[in-house]
């Protein structure tokens, strides 16, 4: 179906269903119980998987398959954003002008820093396109203020021009909308105990999402892909052979630079504001983060990366000492404290040790990142029920 | 008729002059062996005619177009195909993959976005892989990943990569360097095959001197970076200056 | 003619900074091959060290002084540290005072501790992986290292004064014959430039002219053959290890007075070290320090008003500006080797 083998197909469909059942399956504990905070099913969050999971579907499309490791992709996210903002500010608060730029000016962008970085690899690659970020970054911050609204950064005004939209009265606030549907708009179903929020930005951005993880799939598994691949194998046979390596890393790298756009877009059109800081160093190191701990150049592991880095800064970090000793209250006193003190550096504000933790833990142990964990698994299962099989089958042969 | 022309050709690298005036010229459909003792710069003479290096001076004419300054994929897409001293394949992809690639640098060029449709339709492509794996008796192992074949089978994969391309010319470096006398004698065998089955001139580097005399057509003796002597392999044999050359004073 | 000294004064600090993380990031990659991306976790560490051994300097117990009355008319109680009543209170207000510099004998064995430790723990692990793979676990150290710091220290920046003899600043203008007050320059970045020059110098002669020295240098051009000879060369890198830890280390004990130490300094280091390391040449030691300096240098004048008028913003850019020109026309960096890093 759709092009794709019965496993892609399989694996698209069960994709779609998570991600268009979000609402619910976020949200698996009543609202008011002591694990109402687990819950990870309101809007603001899920957007935020969903946004990221993009980010880091393209940089996979680079990283995953060519091997090369841009430390500086936050930067195409950036200008993405920036871009959607002025479309919001001159244009419309029509979401869809916004996102198609920002594909647009993001991919431009990353054309002109690919065709440069790419001219090195390894490790120099690394840092050329750290420097362009960087560099980004700080005139984003400085001198390019008057587009860029410095440090404080952008919103859409009432003032602004806004040529396709009707002016807005005095005083009333620029909703980003699509066709006259509010991002900001949700539909809340009240079950039992339970509550679940339908918003329309979430939906926006899950379908296009799916999307972007359907071109990627077709990606992967059409001839580029295989090219990409035989780039990070063996760039020397491959040139040997009559094949241009650099036509097919730019076209990675503007390609996973228009994906970063998009999420950019995508993060104005939920949240109709940007600042530099998405642009920082720490910015690109966290969509390598997620890319690698879901696990680079498998299909599904960078959402599966990004979702978990999103939940975790959202609901880990907002365990503070109060909640913790509310779970160990059953214990005796003093080992209460105990646990407590010891559980308290990785959970809060200590979650970025967590993640740390994870991450190395992910490096040193599971390249493959957390797909070949769950792979390990699936093995560790089926060998357990061949085990069972097998001597049966041996025995007579004794 | 001759398809390769290398013309007074000099390379340089800081003092040492690695190759001075070399002349050589390959016979279309030939089998020419390039020999010499360590260090008379046959690879650095094999890089300049696959674009790895560009000489000084002098000229390299494949087919009557020159190939200075292109670089090695537009070399390649002339027709030259080169064989590495340790086989160069896509470790991490599979045997039949390792086989599609080159037959997609002959269908598509240089380069192509053909970055939606999907691989397995691609039928022409599949079916050119799988025959050229056929030939090499490499098609039990095509889901293989070919960083896991043995030394042998690599350098199979990587001939069959190289003649899926059709190229005219066939460059091998040290085919056989490192193998065992089976294998080497299995290298000679297939390599003798490819030749009678295929319009294609076959230039070879080699030290082995077994190896030379049951393939080449034609010798040419490298010695201190020029040429020593070109000719056929019976009046090499004796040839005193060859003898010289390899056995240094010494002799 | 003032203001340019000025520059090259205000540069040299931050240059001195540079290039000794430089050093320490080329001596592990020289020596171990490993792309090091926690050590400006290490220059971090060594800053907090000065921190915890002000802090274990200034422990103090309570006493209650009977001869002064608090506004309530109690007895005053005093907080007394510890080492007053060690070494009586003149020498103990002196211990104090001089804890940064004292906190580099507390530093040495901590840091080349934590990099022998680091390299046999961790870092062996990673030889024959892909350099991506050492970049990555390195980055992943640097957060859990940085977190730790910031768990027992707070996220906020930590003063940490020089000595009082050091406080205040010198009047290079005066010296030099211009007039007074033109060119001032704080005595502790005179110090630190000297002791980033007396570290410098002792790494390049401890590598020239020690037998152990000559071993590493041998190890870094050849490996291999220094093993065939029979060479325990690992060994001797892990101690290289160590011995760019503590370089690391001591470059930010001696920078807290000038920047108060927070948990993210390392980083904010880093980035520009790595930016330094490459302008310089990948794995050559001159070439780190030489560019250290370069772009420090650089960077102060790019500050200046008159530069920033003509081309506005350019202080903030300019390393990357430069690393950028670099990389591509000369792609070995001022001074690198032929090779290296460019599979």
């Amino acid at each position: 179906m759709f092009g794709l083998t019965k496993k892609d197909t399989g694996l698209l469909i069960v994709v779609a269903i998570l991600t268009l059942l979000a609402p619910f399956i976020l949200n698996p504990f009543p609202e008011g119980s002591a694990m109402a905070q687990f819950n990870a099913g309101y809007p603001d969050l899920m957007q935020r998987f969903v946004i990221f999971g993009i980010f880091a579907i393209g940089f996979n499309i680079l990283f995953g398959l060519t091997g090369y490791l841009s430390f500086g992709h936050a930067a195409f996210l950036g200008v993405g954003s920036y871009a959607a903002i002025w479309m919001m500010k001159l244009l419309t608060m029509n979401v869809l002008p916004a996102i198609i730029i920002s594909v647009l000016v993001a991919g431009l962008f990353s054309l002109a820093v690919g065709w440069i970085s790419l001219r090195r690899s390894g490790i120099y690659f690394s840092i050329l396109t750290l420097a362009f970020a960087q560099m980004s970054y700080a005139l984003a911050y400085s001198v390019l203020t008057p587009i860029t609204g410095g440090e404080t950064g952008l919103q859409p005004k009432v003032d602004d021009p806004r040529i396709l939209d009707a002016a807005l009265a005095e005083g009333a606030t620029p909703k980003a909308n699509i066709f006259g549907l509010q991002m900001g708009q949700s539909f809340d179903l009240q079950l039992g105990g339970w509550l679940f929020t339908f918003n329309a930005g979430y939906y926006l951005a899950a379908v296009v999402m799916l999307l972007a993880f359907y071109l990627s799939i077709r990606i992967f598994r059409s001839p580029f892909g295989m090219m990409l691949r035989a780039v990070k194998s063996n760039q020397q046979r491959l040139n040997y052979t009559g094949l241009n390596p650099k036509p097919y890393t730019l076209a990675a790298f503007v390609i996973s630079g228009m994906y970063a756009g998009l999420a950019g877009g995508l993060l104005v059109a939920m949240d109709t504001q940007v600042g530099p800081e998405r642009m920082f160093w720490t910015a690109s190191g966290e969509v390598v983060l997620m890319t690698i701990l879901g696990g680079a150049a498998t299909l599904i592991g960078p959402v599966l990366g990004a979702g978990l880095i999103k939940y975790m800064e959202n609901i880990l970090s907002k365990i503070n000492k109060d909640v913790l000793h509310q779970w160990f209250a059953f214990l005796p006193d003093g080992l209460e404290d105990f646990i407590v003190a010891i559980v308290y550096p990785f959970v809060g504000k200590g979650w970025h040790l967590t993640l740390g933790l994870i991450f190395m833990a992910v490096v040193i142990f599971l390249p493959g990142g957390l797909v070949e964990a769950g792979q390990r698994i699936a093995r560790l299962f089926r060998r357990k029920t061949q085990d069972k099989t097998t001597p049966a089958k041996t025995e007579p042969a004794e | 008729m001759s398809i390769l022309e290398v013309k007074g050709v000099g390379k340089r690298f800081g003092g040492l002059q690695a190759l001075s005036d070399v002349n050589l010229s390959v016979r279309e459909n030939s089998v020419h062996a390039i020999i010499g003792p360590n260090g008379a710069g046959k690879s650095t003479l094999l890089n300049c005619l696959v674009g790895k290096l560009i000489p000084d001076t002098g000229s390299v004419m494949f087919d009557g177009q020159s190939v200075l300054g292109r670089a090695p994929y537009e070399i390649n897409q002339m027709g030259i195909s080169r064989v590495f001293q340790t086989p160069e394949i896509f470790g991490d992809l599979t045997v039949l993959e390792n086989m599609m690639i080159p037959c997609f640098a002959k269908r598509d060029g240089a380069f192509e976005l053909n970055a939606i449709p999907s691989m397995m339709g691609q039928k022409d492509i599949v079916e050119r892989a799988e025959h050229m794996l056929t030939e090499m008796n490499m098609a039990d192992k095509r889901h293989d990943h070919a960083a896991a074949l043995s030394r042998g089978d690599k350098r199979r994969l990587e001939i069959g990569m190289c003649l899926s391309q059709e190229p005219r010319l066939l460059l091998l470096d040290e085919p056989t360097a490192g193998m065992a006398r089976a294998d080497t004698n299995n290298t000679i065998d297939l390599l003798k095959d490819i030749h009678d089955s295929r319009d294609i001139t076959i230039a070879i580097i080699e030290h082995d001197m077994h190896v030379v005399f049951s393939l080449a057509q034609r010798i040419t003796v490298l010695a201190q970076g020029t040429p020593l002597v070109e000719d056929d392999p019976e009046n090499i044999r004796g040839n005193p200056k060859v003898r010289e050359a390899y056995l240094g004073e010494s002799a | 003619m003032e203001a340019i000294i000025l520059q090259i004064l205000n540069g040299l600090d931050k240059g001195s900074a540079y290039a000794l993380i430089a050093l320490g990031l080329t001596l592990i990659f020289g020596t171990l091959g490993v792309v090091n991306f926690a050590h400006g976790a290490l220059f971090m560490i060594g800053a907090f060290c000065a921190v915890t051994l002000s802090r274990i300097l200034t422990l103090s117990h309570t006493v209650i002084d009977d001869t002064k009355t608090d506004f309530l008319g109690q007895p005053l109680k005093v907080e007394v540290p510890y080492v007053y009543d060690m070494f009586g209170q003149a020498t103990g207000e002196a211990i104090i005072d001089w804890a940064v510099p004292l906190s580099l004998l507390f530093a040495i064995p901590v840091m080349v501790g934590l990099g022998v430790l680091m390299e046999r723990g961790l870092i062996k692990h990673f030889y024959k992986r892909p350099h991506a793979d050492q970049i990555l676990v390195t980055f992943g150290l640097a957060i859990v290292l940085q977190e730790i710091i910031k768990y027992f220290y707070g996220a906020n920046p930590i003063p940490t004064p020089a000595p009082d003899a050091f406080r205040g600043s010198f009047d290079f203008g005066a010296a030099l014959g211009f007039d007074p007050n033109l060119i001032i320059y704080p005595y502790w970045r005179i110090i630190y430039f000297a002791f980033a020059t007396v570290v410098i110098g002792g790494v390049f002669a401890f590598l020239q002219f020690t037998t152990f020295g000559m071993v590493v240098r041998a190890g870094m051009a050849d490996r291999e053959t220094v093993q065939l000879l029979g060479i325990n060369i690992d060994r001797r890198f892990t101690l290289m290890f160590g011995l760019a830890a503590a370089v690391a280390g001591l470059a930010g004990v001696m920078y807290t007075p000038i920047n108060s130490p927070n948990y993210h300094m390392g980083m904010d280091f880093l980035v520009l070290s790595f930016v330094v390391v490459v302008v310089g040449g990948m794995g050559s030691l001159p070439g780190a320090v030489l560019a250290g300096f370069l772009l420090g240098i650089l960077e102060s004048f790019a500050s200046m008003g008159v530069v920033l008028n003509i081309l506005p913003g350019i202080n903030q850019i300019i390393i990357y500006l430069v690393a950028i020109v670099i990389l591509l026309t000369r792609p070995r960096g001022l001074m690198g080797r032929k090779g290296v890093m460019e599979d």
